[in-house]
């Protein structure tokens, strides 16, 4: 069939806009990653790869950086991984509670991450924050801290309101891949006299295989990202303990005029989370294209990005292909 | 299972609900009572910190330019990422699949990669600190989620209804509006509201973009009172709730479709 021309013009109003604000910037970062522009002056130093061995040799800042950022995404994909598997299971049978209950940690998902931001550092707040005034009032005063303020746990202060502001999303990613799981499952796995445990690790968890790899992706890429919230908070203190690669690079650019290296520190991070990216869904496809060979009835896969991909597609068999 | 699970669905729900409601009423406090008695609701409420905020700040100005920004950005990210979803819908194999491919990298990329270029770019055009310059980049950065969403939905469309339609002779645009966008309603529903919550409450833009206090957004301004009224809480919260009314009232409405948009984008973002 013939395409017509017209069909390219659906393309020109978005296309150009994606263009000029998106693919031109990208390029335009990626040349000036080359050179040492301070984003001033009229002059613009070629700087060769010298911004990229910097970086990965000697700036002890970016390295620092480097560290905060692992630790607070891996505190998060692995709590937040954790607790919305835990309580999407207990929240999975759709009675007026659970739905309510479900609706009410689903809240701060809509709340903007400079609110959020306000309400932990109130709640962390040292003198009058409901955190210590609670350890007060249960007779714990030992245990007071100035939370945000101590270099060696605000970053995993951080983690916690950022673990907070998004479990209840990623709750619903896995409620919809344990709903899609057949009951029959189930009753055979109870006629076969399996424990709940077992029953979990062979039916459920396998079955969960797509949704979790969605939860995982999306909490590593947030992570990775969670600008708003670390800069509103403590804008990369005390001490630098908390400034993650989000925050470093706004802060070379903006306040030291480091616009080249700024730039190099950016490309570094954008190639760190495509590389993540494409290892997590590579893993998904791995797994659901490995299941599909082993299984005997022949079906159509479904080709959509759905985090619970049709679950008749994997094989009901236990073990194996866990993430 | 059974006797940890009630405790813990509850501990959890008190972990929302309580700094949800403690932030409400320190709203109503002076900063003395607030001092004295951090958690319980005071006797003596008062409106001082409203008054304090609307006395002392352009409310409704901020209000008027998140409005218009995630208002305009979002009518154009609708209709701009449908338009493109369709021409992906309708392309041979390998043009749609490029085009694809592109906005579904371009969902990869944080947008921290891009503040600088486009901060650069904007200051270029003359238009940094104005709301149009902001709008224009917001609609671009939304673009790709929008085609991920919308795209991937218009996929499963049937193709044998468009290809009749284009035989009965309907031009491209007519099948776009009369058949094409009314089958992926759900799919735009769902882009309207995971955009419309990213617009209303994004802070990274703004802050780059917007310098004079008549420009900014909520958001923005919020994060501007820290400087202001340092540890004074009754009056960062008290904006604080102001600006998140809009998004709750309609949350408390349209919860569903909240949770399914937000889902959606979380899925494809």
């Amino acid at each position: 069939m013939r395409t017509k021309k017209s069909i390219y013009l659906f393309l020109v109003p978005g296309g150009l806009l994606f263009l000029i604000f998106f693919v031109v910037p990208t390029l335009y970062g990626l040349s000036l990653s080359f050179t040492n522009w301070d984003g001033l002056s009229s002059k613009v130093p070629f700087a060769g790869f010298s911004n990229y061995t910097h970086l990965f040799t000697d700036d002890t800042m970016f390295h620092g950086a480097v560290g905060n950022t692992l630790k607070f995404v891996v505190m998060v994909v692995i709590l937040q991984s954790f607790f919305s598997l835990l309580f999407a299971i207990f929240l999975l049978r759709n009675t007026k509670t659970n739905i309510f209950l479900r609706t009410l940690y689903f809240f701060p998902t809509i709340l903007a991450s400079v609110s959020v931001a306000f309400i932990w550092t109130f709640i962390y707040d040292p003198n009058i924050g409901i955190l210590n005034t609670l350890l007060k009032d249960f007779g714990l005063s030992s245990l007071q801290h100035s939370w945000l303020g101590d270099p060696h746990i605000a970053i995993y202060c951080l983690g916690i309101v950022e673990i907070w502001a998004h479990t209840g999303q990623l709750l619903i990613i896995y409620l919809a891949g344990l709903q899609q799981i057949p009951v029959e499952l189930y009753e055979v796995a109870k006629i076969e006299g399996a424990t709940r445990w077992q029953t979990f690790r062979k039916v459920t968890w396998p079955l969960l295989t797509p949704a979790t790899t969605m939860v995982v992706a999306y909490t590593t890429i947030q992570s990775f990202r969670a600008f708003d919230l670390v800069y509103a908070m403590t804008d990369g203190g005390p001490n630098n303990s908390t400034e993650i690669l989000a925050t470093y690079i706004y802060h070379q650019a903006f306040q030291y005029n480091h616009v080249g290296y700024a730039s190099a520190v950016s490309m570094v991070f954008m190639i760190v989370i495509a590389i993540i990216t494409m290892l997590q869904f590579g893993i998904l496809r791995l797994q659901s294209g490995s299941r599909e060979k082993k299984s005997s009835k022949k079906k159509a896969r479904s080709t959509s990005a759905n985090p619970t991909a049709n679950p008749k597609d994997l094989e009901y068999v236990s073990g194996g292909g866990t993430a | 299972m059974k006797f940890i699970r009630g405790p813990l669905v509850w501990l959890y729900a008190l972990l929302i609900l309580v700094p949800v409601l403690v932030v409400v009423e320190s709203s109503f406090k002076s900063l003395s009572d607030l001092y004295h008695n951090p958690l319980l609701p005071s006797k003596n409420l008062t409106i001082g910190p409203y008054s304090t905020l609307l006395s002392q700040e352009p409310i409704s100005q901020y209000f008027l330019n998140s409005f218009e920004v995630t208002a305009i950005s979002l009518v154009m990210v609708l209709i701009f990422g449908s338009m493109i979803s369709y021409a992906i819908l309708r392309l041979p194999k390998i043009p749609a699949f490029i085009l694809y491919g592109i906005f579904s990298i371009g969902m990869m990329i944080p947008t921290q990669v891009n503040m600088i270029p486009v901060y650069l770019e904007l200051s270029h055009f003359n238009m940094v600190d104005t709301l149009y310059g902001l709008i224009l980049v917001e609609t671009a950065f939304l673009l790709p989620i929008a085609v991920f969403i919308i795209g991937g939905f218009m996929r499963s469309l049937s193709k044998e209804l468009i290809e009749a339609a284009t035989v009965d002779g309907a031009n491209e645009w007519h099948i776009f509006w009369k058949i094409a966008v009314p089958l992926s309603t759900p799919s735009i529903a769902s882009t309207a509201i995971f955009g419309g919550v990213i617009l209303w409450n994004d802070l990274l833009f703004p802050l780059l973009l917007i310098k004079s206090n008549a420009n900014q957004t909520l958001p923005l301004a919020l994060l501007s009172f820290t400087g202001q009224y340092q540890t004074n809480y009754p009056v960062i919260f008290a904006g604080v709730l102001l600006a998140s009314i809009p998004l709750v009232v309609l949350y408390v409405f349209l919860q569903k479709y909240f949770i399914a948009g937000m889902t959606a984008g979380a899925v494809k973002g």
